[in-house]
């Protein structure tokens, strides 16, 4: 019952938030300098070709109207066309999101996987070289420019070395092996600065939960330091960084954006660079706002993880 | 982005006080990195004097060179000189950390403390926009802002800024309200000061060691996001330097001229981390985090 009053409590403050992104992303196109309408235009500059444009877009008609007929559309899965390739935006959206779902579920496996025991390697060894190693590592991971990373990963594993595709991406039906190698390096370049942030915050929650009363509990009832980690503290500690991984992952399908230009993959992000560079501002908006609603509902399903996992949120809403 | 939790501060505690300075000191990795950092800004402030050559003149008698006497760092497809452009692009990228940063706060701070302090309706629709822009992820934004606006450097800073102004919002309402909880804003309101008087003088004064940290590791998120903007082709123009700009022209020649990529690179690389030492520093040696 608490679980559900707290879904519904989550919910009711989701929708404001959904509706203020719409207009933002909607404001969004009231920023380009001059006419929308010749902007979009790009070479093609004779009038009726902008008249066209302008009665096809609305910009003919009240600020307001252009709002409402937009978030009317969109609420019924139509983002508009592309201008230039005559292709429905959520077409477009829907054939270049799960590359990059894929990839950023592989950059959290590589994110979990190195984080969690350097996080906990930070903690436990923290007085020697090991936990300094792994503090290093993850401030290296936080602060190193993940584009560079690439090109140098690209440098050093395809052009040196030429054990892995530099580029390009081949779909998991085609060829499940050769799926998985294409996004060997780019899940590596994209999971790294969540690795260090992962690292970051176990080492800082097992540093809590090591120093608790029940964990002092367990070491003076003799129990083997290795146990008291592994049974006690870390089942405890995971607890926030489960939570994190969640909002994380929303960081990591924007993070996309330079990852799969500079492995030219076909995802998410190339798209709204590309859809940049060509002026295709409805796709521009299709994609912030689908990108937005996807932040808003990890943001919520991590709350509602908390919630699930720690008793005291419970009781306190029960 | 890494957090800043939020904590009361004390009565009158000026912003770095001798005993934070004293601890940011004993802190030897932040005193080391941020000497890095003053020599980053003595190179970019002295640029036009160190820099060995015309950072946008191509020689295309010297094109694509390796490292030499001649050429410290090589030069690129144009002849130019790698180590004048990489001087030159300091100037950009910490320009681009520092003004981004700054318009957020001006417009940020005062907006937190007047919804921290008034509080009601006022609080609950800025609050609800924060929220909003919040969700928009902080690149997305500030490509989407960019691509709205126009390519160029001015146009990438001020979109840099306004996706930082929700992050500043959030942490200065939440600030002023811990501040505004404190027992001497209660002595200073029985005291018969007046509410702008106590929000400017008091809340305004205390709530400021928090928000001067996130700023810290603000700047680097904002040379991150500038140089991914100028990768992308969307910040700095050519031929004027940058080191995002210097990686998009080194990416095309990668296979050829692999020393292009790695200098401009580095060079964000050793400045973000930097900035992210020198913030661990300044917070532990203010210890925000651990007082409550």
């Amino acid at each position: 019952m608490a679980l559900g009053w707290y879904i519904l409590r989550r919910l009711g403050s989701i929708i404001p938030t959904l509706i203020l992104v719409s207009v933002i992303v909607f404001a969004l196109q009231q920023l380009i300098p001059g006419d929308p309408a010749v902007a979009i235009a790009g070479d093609e500059l004779n009038e009726q070709a902008i008249q066209e444009i302008r009665t096809k877009y609305g910009f003919d008609q009240p600020i307001y109207v252009q709002y409402f007929k937009w978030i009317g559309n969109v609420t019924t899965g139509d983002f508009g066309e592309s201008y230039r390739n005559k292709v429905e935006v959520a077409d477009l959206i829907l054939q270049k999101l799960p590359v990059t779902i894929q990839l950023a579920t592989f950059a959290m496996i590589v994110a979990l996987v190195v984080g969690i025991p350097a996080g906990i390697l930070a903690a436990t060894c923290k007085q020697n070289a090991v936990g300094t190693a792994a503090n290093i590592l993850a401030l290296s991971g936080i602060s190193i420019p993940h584009f560079w990373l690439g090109i140098m990963m690209i440098l050093i594993f395809s052009v040196n070395l030429g054990i892995l595709p530099a580029s390009g991406y081949v779909p998991p039906w085609e060829d499940l092996r050769q799926n998985i190698v294409s996004l060997i390096m780019p899940s590596i370049v994209l999971g790294t600065g969540v690795a260090g942030v992962i690292t970051r915050h176990t080492r800082g929650a097992m540093l809590q939960v090591l120093s608790s009363d029940y964990v002092r509990t367990a070491r003076a009832k003799g129990l083997a330091e290795r146990v008291v980690v592994s049974k006690h503290a870390l089942k405890n500690a995971l607890i926030p960084v489960i939570t994190l991984s969640t909002i994380e992952f929303g960081q990591l399908l924007s993070g996309a954006i330079l990852t799969e230009q500079i492995f030219s993959i076909p995802g998410f992000g190339k798209l709204i660079v590309d859809s940049v560079f060509n002026r295709e501002y409805a796709v521009v908006q299709g994609v912030v706002l689908v990108t937005a609603t996807i932040f808003i509902l990890l943001n919520f399903l991590a709350d509602i993880l908390y919630f699930v996992v720690n008793p005291r949120m419970r009781s306190a809403h029960g | 982005m890494a957090d800043v939790s939020i904590s009361a501060a004390r009565p009158g505690r000026r912003l770095v006080n001798n005993r934070t300075l004293r601890r940011f000191l004993a802190h030897r990795p932040a005193v080391i990195a941020a000497i890095i950092l003053l020599i980053f800004a003595v190179v970019a402030v002295l640029a036009p004097v160190i820099a060995p050559y015309d950072p946008i003149k191509s020689d295309f008698l010297a094109v694509r060179q390796g490292p030499s006497l001649a050429h410290w760092m090589g030069t690129d497809e144009l002849g130019r000189d790698t180590l004048s452009r990489l001087i030159y692009g300091a100037r950009v990228s910490l320009m681009a950390g520092i003004v981004p940063v700054v318009l957020a706060l001006v417009v940020a701070v005062p907006l937190g403390l007047l919804s921290g302090y008034a509080g009601g309706i006022v609080d609950n629709v800025l609050m609800r926009i924060t929220d909003a822009l919040l969700a928009i992820p902080f690149l997305v934004l500030a490509i989407a802002l960019t691509a709205m606006l126009g390519p160029g450097l001015f146009n990438a800073m001020l979109a840099i800024g306004v996706a930082a102004v929700p992050i500043f919002l959030r942490l200065s309402r939440g600030s002023a309200m811990a501040v505004m909880r404190e027992d001497y804003i209660e002595a200073a309101r029985a005291g018969g000061n007046s509410p702008l008087r106590i929000a400017f003088k008091h809340v305004l004064r205390n709530m400021m060691p928090p928000i001067f940290i996130q700023a810290t590791l603000t700047v680097a998120t904002a040379i991150v996001v500038e140089a991914s903007l100028s990768f992308l082709g969307l910040g700095q123009r050519p031929p004027a330097a940058s080191w995002g700009s210097m990686l998009n022209d080194a990416q095309r020649f990668l296979r050829v001229m692999p020393t292009m990529a790695m200098w401009p690179g580095l060079a964000i690389f050793i400045v973000v981390m930097s900035i992210n030492i020198v913030g661990d520093g300044i917070r532990d040696a203010m210890d925000t985090h651990h007082r409550n």
